[in-house]
């Protein structure tokens, strides 16, 4: 049991990469604490959890909001008393369009949900952390945390932040005994993609630019935030790992 | 998590400390190892010391057709097949700046380092592909993605060997084989000890604790460490990651 006594934080813990990591912790024996916008899947999220014989907890929040992100880690606090993991994973797509033509309130919204929101998340999650006597954080980027996509300006552009802010808060913790890395996922079977798998063009050229043959899964992020989570990764910090079927290697 | 049965890992420079580490970890997980490294007395030592009845050594010089052939081979032979390579023997060359340097050193690191992981996968992934698939880790290092003065054959060969892998992840992708490296930080190891005494000739004891300074977790990683990051890697939890740099430095590479 890797988690056996661990207090893990999820947020977007509802559906897709999310739920594949609480029910990947639950597997190892965390205590789970997941919030998620969709009230109805967070709490589906945790009657998951709870059916595999593990301690959950959901809490509503909005990742934009650093009032929310500071009430959920206070909330895990109280419930539990400590937090060792959490994983900042809550993120949105954004609208489609060229950087010229992208509309400005959809930048603003990636960049608050999938950038501020990870910020938001570690400021109060390292301090819970630093109560606890140490910690792991994991950071949900992308393989667009490493190179662009058409169309994608505000997502890439949240991506690669995400992973500078990985390595600078990496570089302040790791002397406290907490460690922060972020993962870049390539297209991933989840509902975030689904529009773009559905058309039957488009999902041949994605399947085609993974050498892998096919798109991932989310349980094969779920084992990587899993193994980045416990104290198997106990030197491994400010990195930045794909799980992309070979995306980037092209 | 991972279980290693049923599965013939070949560890090359398996003699050395990291090779020994691995081979502790995937034994005990299940696996049958096969330990190769060119030092047939360190070798003997190392299947002693790890004391598995599922390790087993073979005396190989990685740079050469015929004695990697005859590994791969020796691996065939005694569990079946191939499902796993840990492609990690490698030198360290003299350390001297590059206006001082023998050409005969280069060649030696680069054989070693470049040309014996290029002949171990080119001979493996047949053994492989029979499986219907597998896993291969190389090692490279920090100094695969970033200058490091006063070794630059090292420096280049583990730069080199990331193209490599990237390349072989690609060829090898349709075929169910996974490719990726692992890229240490210094490692308590022998090499490190080695590398430290050139860097400072009499007190290498002083290379330590500046290098250790320099890493933002204030230590050198422990060969079990990476070992760690390799059975992930070669195991089915890894099974979308493939054509990837995966660093276990401590926060180096982060600053």
């Amino acid at each position: 049991m890797l988690m056996k006594n661990k207090v893990a934080l999820v947020t977007g813990g509802g559906s897709g990469i999310g739920r594949a990591i609480a029910l990947a912790w639950a597997r190892e024996g965390a205590k789970v604490v997941l919030s998620d916008i969709d009230v109805k899947a967070g709490e589906e999220t945790a009657a998951l959890v709870k059916a595999q014989g593990c301690e959950a907890l959901f809490v509503t929040a909005n990742v934009a909001k650093p009032g929310d992100s500071e009430n959920l880690v206070a909330r895990a606090m109280a419930q539990f008393g400590r937090l060792d993991v959490a994983c900042n994973n809550a993120g949105i797509a954004g609208p489609a369009a060229l950087t010229a033509d992208y509309p400005l309130d959809g930048w603003a919204q990636v960049i608050d949900i999938n950038l501020s929101g990870v910020f938001y998340g570690m400021k109060y999650q390292l301090g819970a952390m630093l109560k606890s006597g140490g910690g792991s954080i994991i950071n949900i980027a992308s393989i667009l945390g490493s190179v662009g996509f058409a169309t994608a300006p505000a997502y890439t552009a949240s991506k690669h932040g995400v992973v500078g802010l990985t390595k600078a808060a990496a570089l302040e913790y790791s002397a406290q005994g907490i460690r922060v890395n972020s993962v870049g996922p390539a297209f991933i079977s989840t509902a975030m993609t689904s529009d773009l798998r559905n058309d039957p063009d488009i999902n041949t050229m994605l399947v085609g630019s993974h050498p892998i043959g096919r798109l991932g899964r989310t349980e094969e992020v779920a084992e990587l935030v899993l193994w980045l989570s416990s104290d198997k990764a106990s030197f491994i910090t400010g990195a930045y790992y794909p799980v992309d079927g070979g995306y980037l290697a092209r | 998590m991972a279980d290693f049965h049923g599965k013939v890992v070949v560890i090359t420079g398996g003699a050395g400390d990291i090779g020994k580490a691995a081979a502790k970890l995937l034994a005990g997980d299940g696996a049958a190892v096969l330990l190769v490294d060119s030092n047939g007395k360190a070798l003997d030592a190392a299947v002693v010391e790890i004391g598995n009845p599922r390790v087993s050594g073979c005396v190989a010089d990685v740079t050469d057709v015929a004695s990697t052939q005859a590994y791969i081979k020796a691996a065939v032979d005694r569990f079946g097949g191939i499902d796993v390579l840990l492609s990690n023997a490698g030198i360290e060359g003299k350390v001297t700046p590059i206006f001082d340097a023998d050409p005969a050193d280069f060649d030696r690191v680069i054989a070693v380092n470049v040309r014996g992981v290029w002949l171990s996968l080119k001979y493996a992934i047949p053994e492989m592909r029979k499986r219907g698939g597998g896993s291969i880790v190389i090692s490279s290092s920090i100094a695969g993605l970033r200058g490091t003065a006063g070794v630059t054959p090292y420096c280049t060969s583990k730069h080199a060997v990331i193209g490599l892998m990237r390349a072989a992840a690609l060829e090898c992708a349709p075929l169910n084989i996974r490719v990726n490296t692992v890229n240490p930080s210094p490692v308590e190891t022998r090499m490190m000890r080695s590398l430290e005494e050139g860097l400072m000739p009499g007190n290498p004891g002083e290379v330590h604790t500046m290098l250790k300074a320099m890493i933002p977790m204030q230590r050198y990683a422990e060969p079990d460490d990476i070992a760690k990051l390799m059975r992930f890697l070669a195991s089915d939890d890894s099974t979308f990651i493939t054509g990837s740099v995966y660093s276990a430095d401590g926060g180096l590479n982060a600053g």
